[in-house]
């Protein structure tokens, strides 16, 4: 305190609270570090920001705002709530729009070769053959799951196509201790993770094998082993609650986060706010990662927002940001290892904007050619395809072969055909799945209703689906 | 008379509250100084504190909960005792921290997290319905919420339409959820407590006006496992003539009609819920088998409301019993207004409850 003193020219007003803070810039051009006002870890004594709410509290002891020059005096700051900021007699607004977007990071070319200088991750033939199969799977999975919908077999289906880079480089790249929350354009992460195929069908036809119990419409997988919470309908609410699931695992101590999907769409939701702004206060180990695919059904990114996208909204929150080019799934592997690198060690969120396009349709209840070209579709489908791309480069190491790509083609499709044909077939959940899990125990009103339905259904049997095991 | 009573006893909630502000000294429980009374407040206080103590996965959440003790005081002295941690001051965002809290919940935590309102819910009752009550079911049992959301609903003083609704019928219709509704302090703390260790997703609604009150507490009352089952009501006057069935703080105002028509002979059982969802069907029902007449009374708006319910299952349930139409008081059917005058219009008073009660024994005019 002393030496701040003596280091200002003009008479200062007696700052009216006892508290010590690092010597701040004059200038303020950085934000100085903050103490974590949860205290996971061991900070230097912190600068006004740490008092922040203690101040609010002190009743009676109000801060005075003080005004000094520095050594060279030149320019001048003032303390307000929040930190030391230096003024400028010059009015001027920040722009709406910087000259130069921000540069994506990619890692392959349009071809599939490596850029020359690029750095990345390199990957091993048995990952990089790994992720290969299973795009690969992935897409195969979604072609014939989208067909059957459009046979009436399915009731519903909702594609990745395009996106299989960002789904399976990202699932690659993470541990399988994170907790994934996805909005519902990830199925890979599980596909990765050893969800069967068989278990994506018997979800979607709602059976009574694998672990759905019929309750969920399509493609709102869950798997509580795989750490990968059940998709949910709503936009975004996934967000906020994967802040909730990273303080949780801060918390318990554990060498993992909490990893969150949203499309360019979801950002625009309350919730997306809500959640950056509180994983930032909160210190929560979070990476966001925006799928930004340029359509939220039928509306276009032009529409959702006016900003750079969403990689710029990282910093008005205080959060690390990067932008990548998601269909390069090489840049995507080491964007999201260096990311989740970063959220673990040091205890904070991350936000990961991975551009890409949308070649499906939303889902199988929309037809994208009313509100877009068909031309667009086509060209990002074959000249930008994420698959092509890595697979040149697979190839190219000499770790895949067109005849494995055939045979591998070949043995999916009869794996899914065949999965589709024993789900469609399959027993769906009996009577008793449609009253449990409304709470931990089946309370005793619920009892009483499945004992009268029961009654019901033994005495008007003609009335009753005959396809539910009682 | 009766209006004298009414104002001394508003005064006495407004004096409880100012007394409790001016006192400044902490005082985390009561009946260190008065061995067999517990204001409300102390009781949510007491079973947070003896809950987080016992569980360290329990912690709390929301708006004015850590450095300033909590906007009705309710979580004093918790911050200095558990730290920033488990007591965790919330950015403004209902939807933010129900969100988080609901995250937090899906991974094993046990977060309670207050609402400064029931009334600011509604900006996150996408996650309280859709997230919390919801997912146990359709994650098919894999993901569990044992979240409670805890906070100050219904009419407190002068207070306008935005802060006054009760929302005991809104999450009461929700399949998912447990509410809960305490009256006195042995309610407030047995339910709070049953609440935090329950593993479904729990509504607990508290009222404003009854932090300051207080009530005889038992010894047991006060042992740090206590616990009310969720679902039973209790009936707290038993009677023979008429069955009065209320919640929260209309219980009181039911307690006190009690009295007034005792004195005119008629002999009124009053029946304290406890527990919106479950609602203890069979308690109302074998008091209305006994009494064979039924008033309800909440502060809600009557559409939709608790009472409505509370008649179809008397109806369902013990038609033949039944010796007079069942009587609904609810709240009136208009936005809360806020002139003191009006406002103790549009809410249940004790004699509307004694003027039903005798309309139900068909001894009014």
């Amino acid at each position: 305190m002393g030496s701040w003193f003596a280091r200002s020219r003009s008479i200062p007003y007696l700052l009216k609270r006892n508290i010590s803070f690092l010597h701040a810039n004059s200038s303020c051009k950085t934000l100085p570090p903050y103490k974590s006002p949860h205290g996971f870890r061991e900070r230097p004594p912190a600068s006004i920001l740490s008092f922040r709410r203690l101040e609010s509290a002190m009743v009676g002891k109000q801060a005075q705002a003080v005004a000094y020059t520095d050594d060279d005096g030149e320019s001048q700051s003032i303390e307000f709530p929040g930190g030391r900021v230096g003024f400028t007699t010059q009015m001027e607004f920040i722009s709406e729009a910087t000259d130069k977007r921000v540069p994506c990071y990619r890692v392959l070319d349009d071809d599939g070769f490596p850029i020359a200088g690029t750095r990345f991750d390199q990957l091993d033939e048995e990952t990089a053959v790994r992720m290969y199969k299973s795009m690969v799977s992935l897409q195969i999975m979604d072609t014939i799951f989208y067909e059957a919908q459009r046979q009436g077999r399915l009731s519903f289906y909702l594609t990745s196509t395009g996106e299989e880079a960002i789904n399976i480089a990202t699932a690659a790249a993470l541990s399988p201790d994170d907790i994934i929350l996805p909005q519902y354009r990830e199925p890979g992460i599980l596909l990765w993770r050893g969800f069967s195929i068989e278990e994506f069908a018997s979800q979607c036809f709602g059976t009574k094998d694998g672990h759905g119990k019929g309750r969920q419409m399509p493609i709102h997988y869950g798997s509580k082993d795989l750490n990968f919470i059940t998709v949910s309908s709503p936009i975004a609410t996934q967000l906020p609650q994967a802040a909730g699931v990273a303080y949780s695992l801060k918390m318990d101590g554990k060498e993992a986060c909490a990893v969150a999907f949203t499309g360019d769409g979801g950002t625009s939701e309350g919730d997306f706010h809500a959640a950056m702004n509180f994983a930032a206060v909160m210190e929560a180990p979070v990476l966001f990662i925006c799928r930004n695919n340029g359509w939220a059904i039928s509306t276009p990114v032009s529409e959702q927002f006016r900003s750079d996208g969403v990689v710029v909204k990282g910093q008005a929150y205080g959060i690390r940001s990067i932008r990548v080019d998601g269909n390069d799934a090489l840049a995507v592997y080491s964007a999201i290892r260096a990311a989740r690198m970063m959220v673990v060690r040091e205890q904070k969120p991350v936000l990961v904007e991975a551009l890409t396009y949308r070649v499906g349709h939303h889902s199988t209840s929309d037809d994208s050619t009313k509100y877009r070209s068909v031309k667009e579709i086509e060209q990002w489908k074959r000249s930008r395809n994420p698959m092509t791309r890595f697979r040149n480069w697979v190839q190219a190491n000499g770790w895949w072969s067109d005849q494995e790509e055939a045979e591998l083609r070949g043995t999916l499709r009869n794996q899914v055909l065949k999965a589709i044909q024993v789900a469609e077939k399959a027993e769906k959940p009996c009577l008793g799945d449609l009253f449990s899990d409304v709470y931990d125990k089946l309370p005793s009103n619920l009892q009483q209703q499945e004992k009268s339905l029961r009654q019901t259904i033994t005495r008007h049997k003609q009335d009753f689906p005959p396809d539910v095991p009682l | 008379m009766l209006g004298i009573l009414r104002q001394r006893v508003a005064a006495k909630f407004n004096y409880a509250l100012n007394f409790e502000q001016g006192i400044g000294s902490v005082a985390l429980r009561a009946f260190s100084s008065s061995a067999n009374k517990m204001t409300v407040r102390d009781a949510i206080n007491s079973a947070l504190d003896e809950e987080m103590s016992a569980d360290p996965k329990v912690f709390m959440m929301g708006e004015e909960v850590g450095e300033y003790q909590g906007a009705y005081k309710i979580t004093k002295g918790l911050l200095d005792k558990y730290g920033p941690q488990r007591v965790v001051d919330t950015p403004i965002t209902e939807a933010g921290f129900t969100g988080i809290g609901v995250g937090a919940a899906y991974h094993g935590l046990r977060p309670v997290v207050e609402f400064m309102t029931f009334n600011f819910s509604m900006q996150a009752i996408d996650h309280i319905i859709n997230s919390a009550a919801k997912s146990n079911y359709m994650s098919s049992g894999q993901i569990s919420v044992p979240i409670v959301f805890r906070g100050p609903n219904g009419a407190a003083s002068g207070v306008g339409a935005q802060h006054s609704q009760c929302f005991a019928a809104w999450f009461g219709s929700c399949p998912g959820l447990k509410v809960l509704v305490p009256y006195s302090a042995e309610d407030a703390r047995g339910l709070l407590k049953a609440a935090i260790r329950d593993p479904d997703p729990v509504v607990f609604l508290e009222n404003e006006l009854l932090y300051g009150e207080s009530f005889p507490v038992s010894a047991e009352t006060l042992d740090s496992s206590f616990c009310v089952p969720i679902g039973k009501a209790k009936i707290e006057r038993e009677g023979k003539d008429v069955t009065i069935v209320a919640y929260s703080k209309m219980v009181g105002f039911s307690l006190q009609a009690a009295d007034i028509l005792a004195k005119e002979g008629i002999n009124a059982e009053v029946i304290n819920l406890r527990s919106i969802r479950p609602l203890d069907r069979s308690t109302i029902n074998t008091s209305v088998r006994k009494t064979n007449r039924i008033v309800t009374v909440e502060e809600g708006f009557p559409q939709h409301g608790v009472g409505a319910e509370i008649c179809a299952t008397v109806v369902e349930d013990s038609f033949e019993y039944l010796d007079a139409p069942v009587e609904r008081i609810a709240g009136a059917d208009v936005p809360t207004p806020y002139a003191a005058n009006i406002e103790r219009m549009a809410f249940p008073q004790v004699e509307d409850i004694v003027r039903a009660a005798k309309r139900a024994c068909y001894r009014s005019r």
